[in-house]
């Protein structure tokens, strides 16, 4: 019972056909006998009862190895010819041995994962198993020994590794750019990282990692690191900053000017604020900087061309502009670049550099998924050590393995601490790491074939009861530091509308006392602690008894007026204490002409 | 109250089986304990039992929908089923009902003749065959006899119900067949058709709404499980224990018990749902919420249209929702807010009179 196929041709309907499935074969054949074009798949949809020739670009297509009768086309021979380049995948895939497959022609295969699961049914095989695991997720060692989620975390946090983003990172302009200053090549790679170029382009250091507590800096997955590693250059990075600065021109011929601003332009900090510029107002390479100091000189002519008082008075109509290094930054001008844009304006650069040693709070992670912030920054003395002496760099807790599960790292390290002392790179590719040639390798070299260790305590010589898991371990310094993040405010900033403290870290902002933290408070019964609480924008203002609205205090008369009644006598106004986003909303009601109305009364 | 309290617990020391010597340990400890643990003059009570009840309901969302059937019946647990409380809903989105028997009932032929006399029959449930007869022009239905006999359903009660439910109709018994035919002069096969399918869909039996009925025999006590709730036909129905019969529609209840009841039922079903869930909170919190909920005499809900919406204050009801609404209302009314409230005193900026903020220090002048 088969009804009439319709045939779709890159999704236009173009005709029908009796025997679907005699069309798809005969096309396919067609096409590996180089008739028709390598770009065209043909499947035939059952449910649908439909054949859909696709031609057209965007497709996602992949690569498989054609299998015939039980028989992968290309054999180890051409495996071996490939490598050796006499062939080229292009002469593969114009033999038909590999060919491109999409989505719709896929659900007429049956791909077979293993060249040795192959049967004679199989009408593909993949191209290796790993494949099945995106490029991210396939630069994990191990991952076929993990849970899916923990791959899937470390995938991501792969991403904000800070690494090697470019080699020529000290000619470029970035406006911010990480850079790890002693990156390494994993020990335990795998052959994705080779293929990828994340060996020239590497995003961390291998560590020596031991898996124990340590006095209770490490609870809550923090981690500790060992002094002398950070002085060896651990996790040592640099941050670049650059700011711009453009001169415009003006109507009237007016223009910004680079130059060091001399007391009589309009906002003049001060001699100090100066100090760093040379004779052309610019600063120079290797200058130490903080925050708010002055990186290009720059003036600018004041913003309205009217007749105000400076103009008359024959002053100079600039005012300051000059380009600042922006709150909670400093470092040192790593280069500063004159350059003009399309236009013609001159755009002065300046780039800032940072370094930043790891301290207490910065991230880390492993590639296994499991992150983790510096508990404590142990002297390396302190730190434990094994027979021969060897001291951890960063010590984990043991409570980061049973609930996650995360095997490859156990496996990592063990496999790490055996490449390390063979002076071997070890292939942790997915299907491929071998558990027990690792094990078998680590005891040939005179170690335990589980990876652990007898240690003592490096503070009381003590010999430690258990056994210690300690090997070689990847680690990935992630972009969230510290010292970008810490942020604390008493007095500050307070927004122009409200009276308000400002919000953000940018702005020296408070932390907000939100709703729900207004009902903590009263459920504890302390109303005067969340009334001083929310004091912070207090004010006093005048309100006129009769009327009930605000009244407007004029300084310079030294009179206080109703608005409303017009009567400025004493006895009818009262200095009322108020929060000013109160007195924001009455305004506010008052111009959508509602008229609220105060009732003072007396206590 | 506090009193009568500790008597209570003293009493029960003094039947303990111990030294007398603890008895008045233990005694001193209540006394001492008891009025620690009760609230201070001016808490916020209502903030405790709001935060007391919403933080393990927090811990229920994720459960909510893991429940596995409950013998058949899918009931809306975990905490779709608590906010259906709080917001008063009128008609829970699964209605059910408990309904335990009388003693002459409590067995297996008991419970099964109530709960055919409780569920919804419609005549198709019961038809065999139905033919129109074009020779008299009516139509005559035959009944599956075994149904009938389930459901403890006579031809009488058939007519009667179809009688109900379409007009200008002559309903007649001819032996085990029921003859429907319309009162009208030249009647149509169109007609007919209309009729029949009116008739097919007419109530014969049992009380609208109640879709299923489920019977549970626990430890030799008969309950009939319903989806569908009409508590006040349920009780009027022979053999129904009328005391310990319950719904979960809280509005019922108070329409036919009165708003004490449906203040217990509210109780009730929080903590029960609580309960199910694995969390718990202090029956107090919940008894206050619905005293709240009841004290006006009907079931106001917590939310805009309930409880927030009744408060005496315009900022307190401008803070929370449709603040636009009540200062334009306010503003047309000539509405006075006095600021009593913590909402209120915290938009002002002042102290808000709850807990520390409800004394003022007092100095008693002496002539001296």
């Amino acid at each position: 019972m088969s009804y009439i196929a319709e045939v779709y041709f890159n999704g236009k309907y173009v005709g029908e056909h009796e025997s679907p499935q005699t069309l798809v074969k005969s096309l396919i054949e067609k096409r590996r006998k180089n008739i028709l074009s390598h770009d065209m798949n043909v499947g035939y949809v059952e449910d649908r009862n439909e054949v859909q020739i696709n031609t057209d670009s965007g497709r996602v297509r992949r690569l498989l190895i054609v299998v015939n009768d039980g028989v992968p086309l290309l054999t180890e021979e051409l495996i071996a010819k490939l490598k050796k380049k006499e062939v080229s995948w292009d002469d593969m895939t114009a033999q038909n041995i590999v060919e491109f497959i999409d989505a719709e022609e896929e659900e007429n295969t049956y791909i077979a994962l293993k060249r040795e699961d192959v049967t004679k049914d199989h009408t593909h095989l993949e191209l290796d198993p790993v494949l099945m695991f995106g490029i991210s997720t396939s630069i994990l060692p191990f991952p076929e020994k993990n849970r899916g989620d923990r791959l899937n975390y470390g995938a991501r946090m792969a991403i904000q590794a800070i690494g090697s983003p470019a080699q020529n990172y000290l000619m470029r302009d970035d406006t911010t750019m990480n850079v790890l200053v002693y990156p390494q090549v994993p020990i335990v790679d795998t052959e994705t990282i080779d293929s990828i170029g994340l060996t020239s382009h590497p995003s961390g250091q291998n560590l020596v990692i031991a898996i124990m507590p340590f006095y209770g800096y490490n609870i809550e997955d923090a981690i500790i690191i060992n002094k002398a590693s950070i002085d060896r250059g651990f996790g040592r990075s640099l941050s670049y900053k650059t700011h711009v600065s453009e001169f415009r021109r003006y109507w009237g011929g007016q223009e910004d000017e680079i130059r060091v601003p001399d007391p009589s332009v309009h906002g003049y900090k001060s001699e100090e604020a100066y100090r760093d510029l040379d004779e052309y107002g610019i600063i120079n390479p290797e200058i130490k900087v903080s925050e708010g100091s002055t990186l290009v000189g720059k003036v600018s002519p004041l913003r309205f061309l009217g007749i105000t008082k400076e103009v008359r008075m024959g002053i100079q109509n600039f005012r300051e502009n000059s380009l600042t290094v922006e709150k909670n930054a400093s470092g040192y001008v790593e280069k500063v670049i004159l350059t003009t844009d399309q236009q013609g304006n001159k755009i002065v650069k300046v780039s800032v550099r940072d370094t930043k040693i790891p301290e207490v709070g910065d991230k880390f992670a492993t590639r296994h998924g499991q992150k983790g912030v510096i508990g404590i920054v142990v002297p390396e003395e302190d730190m434990p050590f094994t027979e021969d002496g060897t001291r951890p760099d960063v010590i984990i807790t043991t409570h980061a393995i049973p609930s996650r599960m995360t095997v490859g790292q156990l496996l990592e390290i063990i496999a790490g601490k055996a490449g390390a002392l063979a002076g071997k790179r070890v292939n942790g590719t997915a299907f491929k790491g071998d558990e027990a040639h690792i094990r078998e390798a680590l005891k040939v070299l005179g170690f335990r074939d589980d990876g652990r260790e007898t240690m003592y305590n490096g503070i009381t010589g003590e010999k430690m009861e258990s056994t210690v898991l300690i090997g070689i371990g990847y680690y990935q310094k992630l972009y969230h530091l510290v010292s970008k993040k810490m942020h604390a405010r008493s007095r500050g900033p307070v927004a122009l509308m409200t009276k308000q403290p400002t919000e953000g870290r940018s702005k020296d902002g408070g932390l907000r006392i939100g709703e729900m933290e207004k009902d903590c408070f009263i459920a504890h019964g302390a109303p005067i602690v969340l009334r001083e609480r929310f004091s912070s924008d207090m004010v006093i203002v005048p309100v006129c008894r009769e009327c009930g609205v605000v009244a407007v205090d004029d300084k310079l008369k030294n009179k206080i007026t109703c608005p409303v009644c017009k009567t400025s006598s004493k006895n009818n106004i009262v200095m009322t204490e108020m929060s000013y986003a109160f007195k924001l909303m009455l305004d506010e009601l008052k111009s959508m002409t509602l008229y609220p109305k105060i009732i003072p009364v007396e206590k | 109250m506090s009193n009568e309290i500790i008597e209570y617990y003293e009493k029960k020391i003094d039947n303990l089986d111990i030294d007398a010597k603890l008895k008045t340990a233990l005694k001193k400890k209540v006394s001492i304990m008891y009025p620690k643990m009760s609230y201070d003059h001016g808490e916020a009570v209502g903030v405790v039992a709001a935060q007391s009840i919403s933080e393990p309901a927090t811990q229920t969302t994720l459960k909510s929908y893991h429940r596995d059937a409950t013998a058949g019946l899918e009931i809306t647990q975990g905490l779709p089923r608590i906010l259906e409380i709080f917001d008063g809903r009128r008609e829970p989105k699964t209605p059910s009902m408990k309904i335990l028997l009388l003693d002459d009932y409590n067995n297996v032929d008991g419970a099964k003749l109530v709960a055919a006399n409780i569920r919804e029959t419609v005549l198709k449930q019961v038809v065999y065959e139905d033919a129109i007869n074009l020779v008299n022009m009516n139509i005559e239905f035959t009944f599956d006899k075994a149904q009938l006999k389930i459901l403890n359903l006579s031809l009488d009660e058939i007519s009667k119900g179809v009688k109900k439910a379409i007009k200008n109709i002559e309903v007649k018994i001819e032996g085990d067949k029921v003859i429907v035919e319309p009162k009208k002069a030249n009647i149509t096969v169109k007609d007919l058709q209309s009729i029949r399918v009116k008739a097919r869909l007419s109530y014969v039996k049992g009380i609208k709404g109640i879709t299923h009925t489920v019977i549970e025999n626990d430890s030799n006590t008969w309950i009939i499980h319903t989806l569908g709730s009409n508590l006040k036909k349920v009780l009027k129905i022979a053999g129904v224990d009328t005391y310990n019969t319950k719904t979960n529609n809280i509005f019922e209840i108070q329409e036919v018990m009165g708003i004490e009841a449906s203040r217990n039922a509210i109780i009730n079903e929080l903590l029960e749902t609580m309960r199910s869930q694995g969390v718990d909170t202090d029956i107090r919190h919940i008894m206050l919420v619905a005293d709240a909920m009841t004290s006006h005499g009907k079931v106001y809900a917590i939310g805009r249209y309930g409880l927030s919406g009744i408060k005496s204050s315009v900022l307190a009801r401008a803070n929370f929702e449709e603040t636009v609404k009540h200062l334009i209302n306010a503003s047309a009314e000539d509405v006075v807010d006095v600021i009593d409230g913590v909402v209120e005193n915290v938009i002002i900026g002042k102290t808000a009179k709850v807990g520390t903020g409800l004394v003022n220090l007092v100095i008693k002048k002496t002539d001296k």
